[in-house]
């Protein structure tokens, strides 16, 4: 008696309280967002948060930047360690294989299956899934801002000396930074030579070139991958820029310099770098008035069968420990971003590109490479599908890259400082290198990449 | 019988000093001894777990060829910026004591530098010392090549040793002044009517006078350099070029939070703090004999 009485209680009060939520919306389950992007970028990435609430009721993201892919990664394993990890996080391209190793990630793959969204990953071009999937070609996070080392020339310059079209071999590289030498430019091809500059001069020029960084296929098939950097084309091409530097054909450009090398061709102080076509978007808008300028992508040696280019950027991972609920945001999240449309979106306010073949062919249909100021962008797509990723040109896979970048911008300063030579410096990046390697592989004994 | 209030039970000391305990262990030795075991142990960053390795951090940090040119990066850089940042405002000091015209203008202004956080000054410090826009572009016009931080390692640790100095110089030059002012003015005055110039004065009466205050400022300088010149680095260099001004305790941020060598830079934290702490005696131990005390 008195449990069907409770029961019709208990039913009267749920039939009243459903009645009574009916009218008002429920409350949208909340979940955060950490991301490493500032300035333009965050403001875009704070857009994009605000569509995603906007197309729905359900969800609220709340999107928090933590300033740059460095800090990102210190706060959330901070945060992790005390329990209060965000449930999505964007991590840098290098970090990739100390996600891995964290054993504190949801796999995207499973999530999105779990939540009843089908992805269909064949979509994604091979050379930026393969970047981010496990050895087996399993995705654990989501592929988000991405892009990829291009040179950016000045045509008005190559047009003195005779050139209208960008030099596609280093050998003319070297002959045309002569000639406007020659033809009274100061400063022919502006680099640089910090940790940063690892992506474009070395991680970029040995996946285009199909040589190693580090043994194992680069890191994918095992923890104990070593460098041999110090054996392969990349010690012709530091040879060759050291040459180019020492003749006055390339200056260094840095910020502790006074100018950035993206501000020295902007401002037509300087005629060729390789960059990001992440820095199209600033110099189309900070470049002198009437200036004309183009990208190509990265040149190789002369009879070299061009592979494709690395990724650059960063992906998406979710975070275990999180609720049900938590984790039904995070995917309904991650399809948003999957969407052609936002990638239009993303793309057209960011210097990014799309990183899905459906994406590429939305953004082309509706005319987005067509004119100014987003036409030359499609050269990165090129640049990234220019083969199918082999073995080597996959990526890289290994711990502690950060440090290691590190030490490539210590061994090149030493060596375009003349303290030690080429074939040292690069020894010596190697030998550290592998020091590095060895530690992150003994802090992780018994466990294997996936 | 006892006359005195004594408090019996010595438990209430302990009760009044327990607040301060308990922040002191929070906040020092809590902290110092989890770094000691990290430096004991191979921590994985996320929390994964961890192996005891015992001395093995030690030894790979000691036997790294990089980490004793930090450690002695970290001593010149020490060694001149204390020096150039004590003798600057110690002759600040003396002339504003002096009362030279404009010396109650100084003592306001040249306290600010202190105010200014490291990384604002350092940003402040990268353009005036860039070699291509800055106020040193006008030396490289005339000498070109000459000033170029970003290949050359000494220029590169001229700047930070100019920034750390600069911040430091106001520090140093409250401390001094006070010390001046401190001693009578019947001293100095005595000495005068006897006949004795200004160097003569300074040398005699006045240095011997504020050596405690030379002595406190010493320890002060040489601990912070080795601590606070870590915004500066970060701005500036960050370690470069060619790990030229990569000092012990910027190595330890690079190496733990962006390399995630979380064990690594706890055993050298605890290389750093056993360095400060043998500096600190010896400074105590040989120099502070030659300290008057009044």
């Amino acid at each position: 008696m008195t449990i069907i009485k409770r029961g019709a209680v208990a039913l009267a009060a749920g039939a009243l309280s459903s009645l009574l939520a009916m009218p008002a919306f429920a409350e949208p389950v909340k979940f955060d967002f950490w991301f490493g992007l500032s300035g333009d970028l965050a403001r875009v990435v704070d857009t994009m948060c605000k569509n995603f609430n906007e197309s729905q009721k359900d969800y609220e993201v709340v999107c928090t930047s933590q300033g740059n892919y460095d800090a990102t990664l210190q706060n959330t394993i901070a945060a992790f360690r005390a329990g209060k990890q965000p449930t999505v996080v964007q991590v840098y391209d290098v970090g990739t294989a100390t996600m891995m190793l964290s054993g504190a990630y949801k796999p995207a793959d499973k999530l999105m299956e779990e939540n009843g969204y089908k992805i269909d990953y064949a979509d994604y071009f091979p050379g930026i899934a393969r970047y981010y999937a496990t050895s087996k070609g399993e995705m654990l996070s989501f592929p988000f801002n991405s892009s990829t080392a291009l040179m950016y020339w000045n045509k008005d310059a190559f047009a003195k000396i005779g050139k209208t079209e960008a030099p596609k071999t280093w050998e003319d590289v070297g002959a045309d930074l002569k000639a406007m030498k020659d033809a009274g430019y100061e400063c022919p091809m502006a680099i640089n030579i910090s940790a940063n500059e690892s992506w474009q001069l070395m991680e970029q020029f040995s996946a285009l070139h199909n040589q190693p960084i580090a043994t194992k296929n680069n890191g994918y098939d095992g923890l104990d991958a070593r460098l041999e950097v110090n054996k392969t084309k990349f010690v012709q091409y530091v040879t060759d820029l050291k040459k180019w530097y020492d003749a006055g054909l390339i200056k260094i450009k840095s910020k502790d310099l006074g100018q950035d090398m993206v501000q020295a061709f902007a401002t037509g102080t300087c005629q060729v770098i390789l960059t990001s076509v992440g820095d199209h978007g600033t110099v189309g808008r900070t470049q002198k008035e009437g200036m004309n300028w183009d990208v190509a992508e990265l040149p190789v040696y002369a009879g070299t069968e061009r592979k494709n280019s690395l990724v650059g950027g960063a992906s998406l991972w979710v975070l275990s420990g999180k609720s049900d609920a938590e984790y039904k945001g995070a995917a309904a999240f991650l399809n948003f971003i999957h969407d052609p449309k936002t990638a239009l979106f993303w793309s057209s306010n960011t210097g990014y590109i799309p990183v899905t073949k459906s994406g590429f062919d939305f953004m082309k249909s509706s005319g987005f490479y067509d004119k100014a100021p987003y036409k030359g962008r499609e050269v990165a797509i090129a640049s990234l599908t220019a083969s199918e990723p082999t073995e080597i040109t996959r990526g890289i896979r290994l711990g502690n890259f950060t440090q290691i970048r590190a030490e490539f911008g210590t061994q090149m300063q030493a060596i375009f400082a003349n303290k030690v030579s080429v074939q040292e410096g690069l020894d010596t990046l190697v030998k550290n290198g592998d020091a590095i390697l060895d530690r992150f592989q003994q802090t992780y004994p018994g466990k294997t990449l996936p | 019988m006892e006359k005195r209030v004594t408090f019996s039970k010595w438990t209430i000391g302990i009760l009044f000093a327990v607040p301060q305990l308990i922040l002191i262990f929070t906040f020092f030795y809590w902290p110092a001894g989890q770094a000691v075991y990290w430096s004991l142990t191979l921590q994985q960053p996320w929390g994964g777990g961890n192996i005891w390795v015992g001395l093995d951090n030690f030894r790979s940090i000691l036997s790294n060829a990089d980490y004793w040119n930090s450690i002695s990066a970290s001593l010149v850089f020490a060694g001149i910026s204390t020096g150039l940042a004590m003798f600057i405002a110690l002759v600040l000091a003396a002339l504003t004591d002096r009362q030279l015209a404009g010396s109650w203008l100084y003592r306001v202004v040249l306290i600010w530098p202190y105010g200014i956080a490291a990384p604002a000054l350092a940003l402040a410090f990268r353009f005036i010392l860039a070699p291509e826009a800055g106020f040193m572009a006008v030396v490289n016009k005339v000498w070109p090549g000459v000033w170029d931080p970003g290949l050359d390692g000494a220029d590169a640790m001229a700047s930070i040793i100019v920034a750390f100095s600069w911040k430091y110089v106001g520090y140093n030059f409250i401390f001094f002044l006070a010390a001046f002012q401190a001693i009578p003015r019947s001293l100095i005055e005595a000495a005068a009517m006897d006949g004795s110039g200004v160097i003569r004065r300074f040398w005699d009466i006045q240095f011997p006078l504020i050596t405690p205050t030379i002595f406190f400022l010493l320890v002060i300088n040489i601990t912070e350099s080795f601590q606070d010149s870590f915004g500066i680095v970060d701005i500036m260099t960050a370690g470069g070029p060619a790990n030229a001004t990569n000092l012990m305790v910027y190595k330890i941020y690079s190496d733990g939070f962006k390399g995630l060598d979380y064990s690594g830079a706890a055993a050298q934290s605890i290389i750093l703090m056993l360095l400060i702490i043998v500096l600190t005696i010896v400074q105590f131990r040989f120099i502070e004999r030659r300290v008057h005390y009044r």
